[in-house]
């Protein structure tokens, strides 16, 4: 970790609401047609943690979820597979072995996801039991409580120490933007992780409502996009939940060519957090490649 | 021009070879490379445009009398798009002739709820003609199908929705007076908003009970002749509204014509003093919308990333053909680099192209004469000594077309900071103090609209109240809206043109 | 030739965007000037008045939300459905005894009266707001707000004009209604609830319970949860009933003695000023 003097984070960056999303409806009216379409759905399509965090995932959940995670879709060879699979720790050992010999990552969430109610000892504990299973990236949570109170340094301090214990898998720091609300807090709450060391900072757990916004996603981009300015350190982003729909994804990727640019539209740097959005992009990668609209019941749940 | 400046000023085709000096490796993002858009083209096989258009004369197409046609270029092609009629003074006769008829035996002595439901159906008309509209005007004017598609033509029937709400409402707004209509109103109209400038026209002369001889600019004239088709097809009365196509004369024409009560302009505001000076010692009233050199303030406590955004709403957006644009920009010295580094990024991502595709930015630039007219400044602004910086985005091989431009290096005495350049061609200068700020914004002989970007609330209501523009954008830019009144203050004009305050140029009152 | 027989309209309620009937399953029989039966309208109850005064009350808040603009279009919708269905309307107005030329001329008045309430939604804040000049160094403005939830309780007679006259004013500002239309003549309302359904209004801004005042009166009047009450009823003992249950809550109320709803003098602004409030806001100006 760099000795850099830590910047003062009571001081807010100020952010308008209403310009950012006039900038987000503006950037929502890019046209993708024709071959930047389909280059733009597959890419999304790489770029998936394919995800299932449910109090009733088994083993046998896993081997089904890792199955569909490499080969999305068995009529169409030279698809790409997706990123990761996102499960929680006692998961990951099933998935990490139905994946092997596939580049597809395990990511685990820990840190007493998704509330992230629970004492430092029991959430370090927590990563360090995931990245032992053999989790190659961790999502962790942010403690929204402190964050809210104005404990900025407890915040900063727990991500840094989640991080040593990633050892040396990568960290995304969920930041559950849902409960943040303000966008000077999700730009502030970014700023927090990207300094702590986050590799990557995530919106939300999926679990409450808002999750994953454009508004949200466009100033964490921003907050990327000036961290790394001012560092010369990428960090990457990942909205997650409520991504259903392929021609959402492609705006998001819009969001992202324009505020960061190529280096980031890759799945080292960019992934969404989603379920049902892989079955989306394969009937809209079908579609363009045929010109026939799709049934959900050719592609399989999982 | 020397070796240097060919380089520098590089309004050059496509990719033969004079790129821009901008150090754009310095901006460290690289936004082109990776996944380019592919074509988006808005389709307009199904728009039908005429070969040739004629004048729009007490409810019917008439030919011109001395039977005289001139060409609209579609500026991003640079070839010929349609013709229409000359108007010459006889043809503005008989305009005025049919509407003095239309007002004085229909139009004066409907009731205002009737002027009112025919005015709603002209802006249901429009909105169901929505696309076709559109499409008509970025072809025929260059800007692009995502701007007149969002913005122009919604607006369009929005003003007349809104002032089609006043007719039977207006004694309302004017507590303690009895208000009359004014009779005729001739209104000549620009060719950066076609059917939008139309609009706030027609909108509010046809609320107040006037009738109207309207003429279009000679660039863009094809969305008014489409309008008024829809006058037609709404069952408007005869002659209420007449349009009349043509150039400088056929505007003199109509300005000197003697049977008109009210001239209502929008253009430069060299053409304004001219129409103000000939209507001198008549009866006439008149109404100004004249250029502007707006100011757009960034304070430190700005929102930067959206002050941003608000710089290319200011000046890049609709080719900088805006009177109101913000094209000097005065930033606080402090964040200056920041957001001048900001800026070009952004800067980057504008497309500049063909007009008809859904992802041009910035469209064609209206004609060759403005085309001309910027690459001159770009050439003064380099011979007073100023840098130049443009983005690196490519052109189209034909038509006109002009890169996203700003200059540093530059001072309030600059030419190309004193005078309006109508393109897409920002200055920037630092400040230190608020009071630097508003001395240097107001340090102008126009006064129509300015921009002022802060965090706090007290600081915007104190550089507002000391801007001498009609309009302050605080942490915005280019926001219209058919209840917000616009207009000048200075050489930028007189009255305004919107809102409640829009009908006072279209009436005159009594005790 | 046997003529073809008619497919009998049920009149239920409109509520929430939606037409059930009253939850109690009564009804009042509503026959025409002769006596003859037309239908059976709902005859609703307090309950139906606690479930419209929930609807209206959830969607206040995006009603109100809107834009002035928005509100205007969907009013002018209004009358563009209002007008295609002219010929329905005359039809029930004659079923109930008024003279054709008369219901013609009710029928268009109405039109034109939505057109007209529909041209202020934007301009009410232009000609009823203000910005004060107080002698502090302070921005201060007044703004009009709508009320919230306003209870309307019709008149007996015009019975598809009054109600279209109260009620576009109260919805033109963003405010959410229930409405209590004539005993004797619902069927107009109920009716005009589909025209307002073939709209683009949102579920909820309009409710139309049909039924007996006596039976429902009290419970809309004294609702904690309604912010104003319009009522055309003149009978000073149910005005005093009115006034004393809005006491309960500090309701706002505004009383109409109306006899003839064609008269233009209707159509005015205040209609939608009655059922608003006036926010007045500061802020320090300097650097």
């Amino acid at each position: 970790m760099s000795t850099t003097i830590l910047p003062d984070f009571h001081q807010t960056i100020p952010i308008d609401m209403v310009g950012v999303e006039e900038r987000v409806s503006r950037l929502n009216k890019r046209s993708i047609k024709k071959e930047s379409k389909l280059q733009a759905l597959k890419l999304a399509l790489s770029m998936i943690d394919h995800t299932t965090l449910e109090g009733k995932d088994s083993p046998g959940k896993m081997i089904q979820l890792c199955s569909k995670a490499k080969r999305p879709y068995a009529a169409m060879p030279g698809l790409p597979s997706v990123a990761a699979v996102c499960v929680y720790p006692t998961m990951v050992s099933t998935a990490k072995k139905a994946l092997k010999g596939s580049r597809v990552k395990v990511a685990s969430v820990a840190t007493a996801f998704p509330s992230g109610m629970a004492p430092l000892q029991v959430k370090l504990d927590d990563t360090k039991y995931a990245v032992a299973e053999g989790a190659d990236e961790v999502d962790m949570v942010i403690s929204r409580g402190e964050f809210l109170s104005g404990n900025y340094n407890f915040v900063f301090d727990e991500i840094a120490s989640i991080k040593d214990a990633c050892g040396s898998s990568h960290l995304k720091v969920i930041l559950e933007t849902g409960e943040l609300e303000t966008l000077e807090n999700v730009r502030k709450a970014s700023e927090i992780a990207m300094v702590a060391g986050a590799d990557f900072i995530k919106t939300s757990t999926g679990k409450i409502s808002p999750a994953a916004t454009q508004p949200v996603t466009l100033v964490m981009l921003e907050a990327i996009r000036d961290y790394y300015l001012k560092t010369g350190r990428m960090v990457g982003m990942k909205p997650a939940g409520g991504i259903r729909k392929a021609k959402e994804a492609l705006q998001y990727l819009v969001l992202v060519k324009e505020t960061l640019g190529a280096e980031w539209l890759t799945p080292n740097w960019f992934r969404f957090g989603a379920s049902s959005l892989t079955n989306d992009l394969l009937m809209q990668i079908i579609k363009q490649e045929t010109g026939i609209y799709q049934s959900i019941n050719y592609f399989s749940n999982d | 021009m020397s070796e240097k400046t060919k380089d520098n000023v590089s309004n050059q085709k496509g990719g033969n070879g004079v790129k821009p000096t901008s150090p754009n490796a310095d901006l460290k993002f690289d936004f082109g490379s990776f996944w380019q858009y592919s074509d988006a083209p808005e389709s307009s096989d199904h728009i039908e445009i005429l070969d040739k258009y004629d004048h729009f004369i007490d409810g019917e197409f008439v030919k011109p009398v001395k039977g005289r046609y001139m060409t609209s270029i579609n500026p991003s092609t640079g070839k010929a798009f349609t013709q229409f009629a000359e108007g010459t003074s006889e043809d503005v006769d008989n305009a005025v002739k049919a509407a003095r008829k239309a007002y004085t035996k229909v139009w004066k002595n409907l009731s205002g709820k009737e002027r009112g439901k025919y005015i709603y159906r002209i802006a249901r008309m429009i909105q169901e003609r929505s696309r076709e509209l559109a499409i008509t005007e970025s072809m025929d004017g260059g800007k692009p199908i995502r701007e007149s598609r969002d913005v122009d033509v919604p607006l369009a029937a929005a003003y007349f929705f809104y002032y089609a709400g006043w007719s039977d409402k207006i004694e309302y707004a004017f507590p303690g007076r009895k208000h009359e209509s004014l009779g005729v109103c001739g209104q000549i109209i620009p060719w950066n908003f076609p059917l939008l400038m139309l609009a706030w026209k027609i909108a509010p002369a046809l609320a107040t009970g006037n009738t109207v001889v309207l003429k279009p600019a000679e660039s863009t004239p094809v969305t008014a002749l489409k309008f008024a088709e829809i006058c037609r097809d709404a069952g408007l009365p005869k002659g209420v509204v007449n349009i009349i196509t043509g150039a400088g004369q056929t505007g003199a024409a109509l300005v000197d014509h003697p049977d008109v009560n009210k001239i209502a302009f929008t253009g430069s505001t060299e053409v304004g003093k001219m129409i103000q000076k000939s209507i001198a010692g008549t009866d006439k009233k008149f109404t100004l919308e004249l250029g502007g050199k707006g100011a757009n303030i960034i304070f430190e406590d700005a929102p930067l990333d959206q002050a941003v955004e608000g710089i290319i709403n200011a000046i890049f957006f609709n080719q900088g053909h805006v009177c109101c644009a913000g094209s000097r920009l005065l930033v606080q010295e402090g964040i200056a680099d920041d957001l001048i580094l900001k800026l070009k990024n952004r800067m980057e991502t504008l497309i500049v192209g063909d007009p008809l595709d859904k992802n041009t930015d910035i469209g064609a630039i209206n004609s060759k004469s403005q085309y001309d007219k910027i690459n001159n400044y770009l050439q003064i602004g380099l011979d007073e000594g100023a840098t130049i910086y443009q983005s690196s985005c490519n052109l189209p091989e034909e038509g006109y077309y002009c890169r996203p431009t700003f200059f540093t290096d530059v001072s309030q005495s600059s030419q190309i900071v004193q005078e309006e350049i109508f393109g897409p061609v920002l200055t920037i200068q630092t400040f230190r103090t608020p009071d630097e700020a508003i001395e240097k914004a107001n340090n102008t002989q126009f006064g129509l609209a300015g921009g002022v970007w802060t965090d706090k609330g007290s600081k915007i209501f104190n550089v507002g109240s000391k801007l001498r523009s009609g309009v302050v954008w605080a942490n915005t830019y280019n926001k219209f809206d058919p209840t917000s009144p616009f207009g000048g203050y200075k050489e930028s004009g007189i009255g305004r043109e919107g809102g409640l305050h829009g009908l006072k140029g279209y009436l005159k009152f009594k005790y | 030739m046997s003529e073809r027989l008619e497919v009998l309209k049920t009149y239920k309620t409109y509520v929430n965007g939606k037409f059930p009937r009253s939850e109690s399953e009564r009804v009042c029989m509503i026959s025409d000037k002769k006596g003859r039966h037309i239908a059976n309208a709902c005859r609703c109850t307090r309950k139906d008045i606690r479930d419209a005064v929930v609807s209206a009350r959830s969607a206040f808040s995006g009603w109100s939300d809107r834009s002035a603009y928005n509100r205007g279009q969907i009013l002018y919708r209004i009358a563009e459905m209002l007008e295609g269905r002219k010929d329905q309307f005359i039809q029930e107005l004659e079923n109930s005894g008024i003279e054709h030329k008369k219901a013609k001329s009710e029928v268009e008045c109405s039109i034109d009266r939505l057109l007209y309430f529909g041209g202020w939604t934007d301009k009410i804040s232009q000609v009823f707001g203000t910005v004060n000049p107080v002698a502090s160094s302070h921005f201060n403005f007044s703004v009009p707000e709508p009320s919230g939830v306003v209870g309307i309780l019709g008149p007996e007679d015009f019975p598809l004009l009054s109600i279209v006259s109260l009620i576009a004013p109260v919805i033109a500002s963003g405010n959410c209604t229930v409405l209590i239309p004539s005993e004797k003549n619902p069927l107009p309302s109920i009716s005009f609830g589909e025209v307002l359904h073939a709209s683009d209004l949102p579920g909820g801004v309009v409710n139309i319970l049909s039924g007996y005042h006596n039976e429902m009166m009290d419970h809309l009047t004294s609702h904690m949860d309604v912010n104003s009450i319009v009522n055309t009823s003149t009978d000073k003992n149910i005005m005093k009933h009115i006034d004393e249950n809005a006491s309960i809550s500090v309701k706002r109320v505004t009383h109409y003695s109306i006899t003839d709803w064609m008269d233009d003098r209707y159509e005015n602004p205040y209609m939608i000023l009655e059922c608003m409030e006036i926010k007045t806001t500061w802020h320090p100006i300097g650097v």
